[in-house]
Parts: C-alpha cells; sequence; structure tokens
C-alpha cells in the first residue's frame, strides 16, 4: 500500500484516498504536430522497473490532483508536488538521486 | 408548505459512543481565494469565526467554518438563519471572484459523543485518531468505509461528521456498527 502526502491537504493519507491518473508529464507537441508525435502522445507509456511520476487525485479528500515520484518496485515514494509544473521540481530530483543514483525517466535524471 | 426534516429526522442510537443524527443544519458551501478579504468578511457574517487554517474548523458566534479544500470552506449556521446569512454573505462578497451556495438540505450531519468515540471513529476512517494526532478543530475529508465524509473534532471532545444527504442510512448504519455495545477494542 502507497501512502501519499497530499501537498494540498498537507496530510499523508493511504492509497485508497486517492484515485491514480495515470503517468505524469506527459507532453502534447503542437500546433503542426507530426502523426508520430501525436500517437507517442496519446498511447506511448513508460513501464519502468524502478523511479516512476505519476498522476494522483485526492478523490476522497480536497479533490484536486497531483503529482507524485515513487518507485514501482519497492513502492517507495519518493515525494509528491503540485500539479502546476511541466517538469519534477529539483527538490524531488534531488530526493530521487540521494536513493537511486543514476536514475532516469523519459527525458528527465 | 411542508415541513423541513433532515435525512434520517434525529436517528439516535447507544453503544460504546453516542450515535445522534444532528438534524437540521444550516451549510453554506463558500468558494473562492481564501486569503481575499471578501472571502474573510463572509465567513465572519455567517459564523462569526476566523477563516480556518489548512485542515482546521474554526468556531464562531453563529457557526463554524471548515477547511474543505485550498480554495473552498464549509460553513455551518442554524438551518432557519441559512438563507439570511447566504445574502449576508453574498453582499459581503460583492464583486469579488468567489461563489456561496446554501446546501444545507444536501448533506446530513452526525455527532459521536462519548468516551469511546475516538475508537469508534477510527474504525471507520483510515485516519490517525490517537490523542496527540487529532484533536479540537482539527478537520479532515476522507472516507467513511465506502462513502465520501469529513470528520472534525468539536471543542467538548465529541466528533461531527458530515455526509451526502443520499448516503445518509449508510453513514448511520456503519456508525451504529461501529458504537455495537461490547465492540470496545481499547486502543485509544
Amino acid at each position: 500500500m502507497l501512502i501519499l502526502h497530499c501537498p494540498y491537504c498537507g496530510v499523508s493519507a493511504e492509497e485508497t484516498e486517492f484515485a491514480p491518473g495515470g503517468e505524469a508529464h506527459i507532453k502534447r507537441f503542437g500546433p503542426g504536430a507530426s502523426d508520430e508525435e501525436f500517437r507517442d502522445y496519446l498511447f506511448a507509456r513508460e513501464n519502468p522497473k524502478g523511479v516512476h511520476f505519476e498522476r494522483w487525485r485526492h478523490a476522497y479528500g480536497c479533490g484536486k490532483w497531483f503529482h507524485a515520484a515513487r518507485c514501482t518496485v519497492t513502492l517507495e515514494v519518493f515525494g509528491t508536488y503540485p500539479a502546476q509544473t511541466t517538469e519534477p521540481p529539483q527538490a524531488i530530483r534531488d530526493a530521487i538521486s540521494a536513493k537511486r543514483p543514476g536514475w532516469s525517466w523519459r527525458e528527465f535524471e | 408548505m411542508s415541513e423541513p426534516i433532515s435525512a434520517l429526522n434525529g436517528a439516535r442510537f447507544d453503544g460504546i459512543a453516542r450515535i445522534a443524527e444532528a438534524g437540521l443544519t444550516g451549510m453554506i458551501t463558500l468558494r473562492g481565494d481564501l486569503a481575499s478579504k471578501p472571502v474573510k468578511a463572509a465567513v465572519a457574517a455567517v459564523t462569526g469565526a476566523k477563516p480556518p487554517g489548512q485542515g482546521q474548523i474554526s468556531f464562531g458566534k453563529t457557526g463554524a467554518a471548515g477547511w474543505m479544500s485550498p480554495d473552498e470552506l464549509m460553513l455551518f449556521c442554524p438551518y432557519a438563519a441559512a438563507p439570511a446569512l447566504l445574502a449576508k454573505a453574498e453582499a459581503a462578497l460583492g464583486r469579488a471572484h468567489a461563489l456561496a451556495v446554501d446546501v444545507s438540505d444536501a448533506r446530513a450531519v452526525f455527532r459521536v459523543d462519548g468516551a469511546a468515540a475516538r475508537e469508534v471513529m477510527g474504525k471507520l476512517f483510515p485516519i490517525d485518531f490517537a490523542p496527540g494526532a487529532f484533536e479540537p478543530g482539527r478537520l479532515r475529508r476522507s472516507r467513511m468505509g465506502q462513502i465520501a465524509a469529513a470528520v472534525w473534532m468539536e471543542q467538548d471532545g465529541g466528533f461531527g461528521v458530515i455526509c451526502f444527504r443520499s448516503v445518509a442510512g449508510y453513514a448511520f448504519a456503519l456508525l451504529k456498527e461501529a458504537a455495537t455495545p461490547g465492540s470496545a477494542v481499547g486502543v485509544y
């Protein structure tokens, strides 16, 4: 079971209070995107063994969306941060680097 | 004109804790920038309370204000006064980008009192209700069994619970079951 910290409520709650929203930081290209770029935006998803970035919603709480960085192997949560960002903040990256040196995920590392 | 009645018309149950449906309660939901002056003025106009901090409920002369999300408050007031207080709140909000709506009849309110109240709550919510972790003035939105509910602690140590009116029967059944005589575990 995951224990996630909602950055809006300031509480750490267990997984059943949240609703998963799939992968985070999906980028839509355009205008004038190629068919390949649009296909990847729709369908291409990471399936990593290790560090992963996800969207979650505090469905039974404040109802807000946020991002979470976690490990898919150990279910360790490295940190959560507000959804109003296009890439993981430096503090989250540092927290991951401290525990998983040399990690990378899409274009982030 | 028919008389307004609450979801369970004041149903009660006595077990290891006293469960009571609180009856008609005025509720006004207020959305907007909680740090802005008009919203603070609206909170004061309805409840006489200060705007609550994150995860808190503040109590005033005529009601209470509960923090529901970074841009939403639930204001509690006497049922009969709700329409008049809503008008006051709207006057206070003026042209600010904010919304106030009377939702008194959309929700059910429960009171849970007694020595084992913390334990009854602990059986139903995925929340730590240990003394020190959950104290008077704290409010959490979470789930009770399978439904969304918010729980807060009153100054007297009792708990308040609100949920949607349509699931009031389920909520009361849950609370009754958790307060069954002889079911005390003695965790808290």
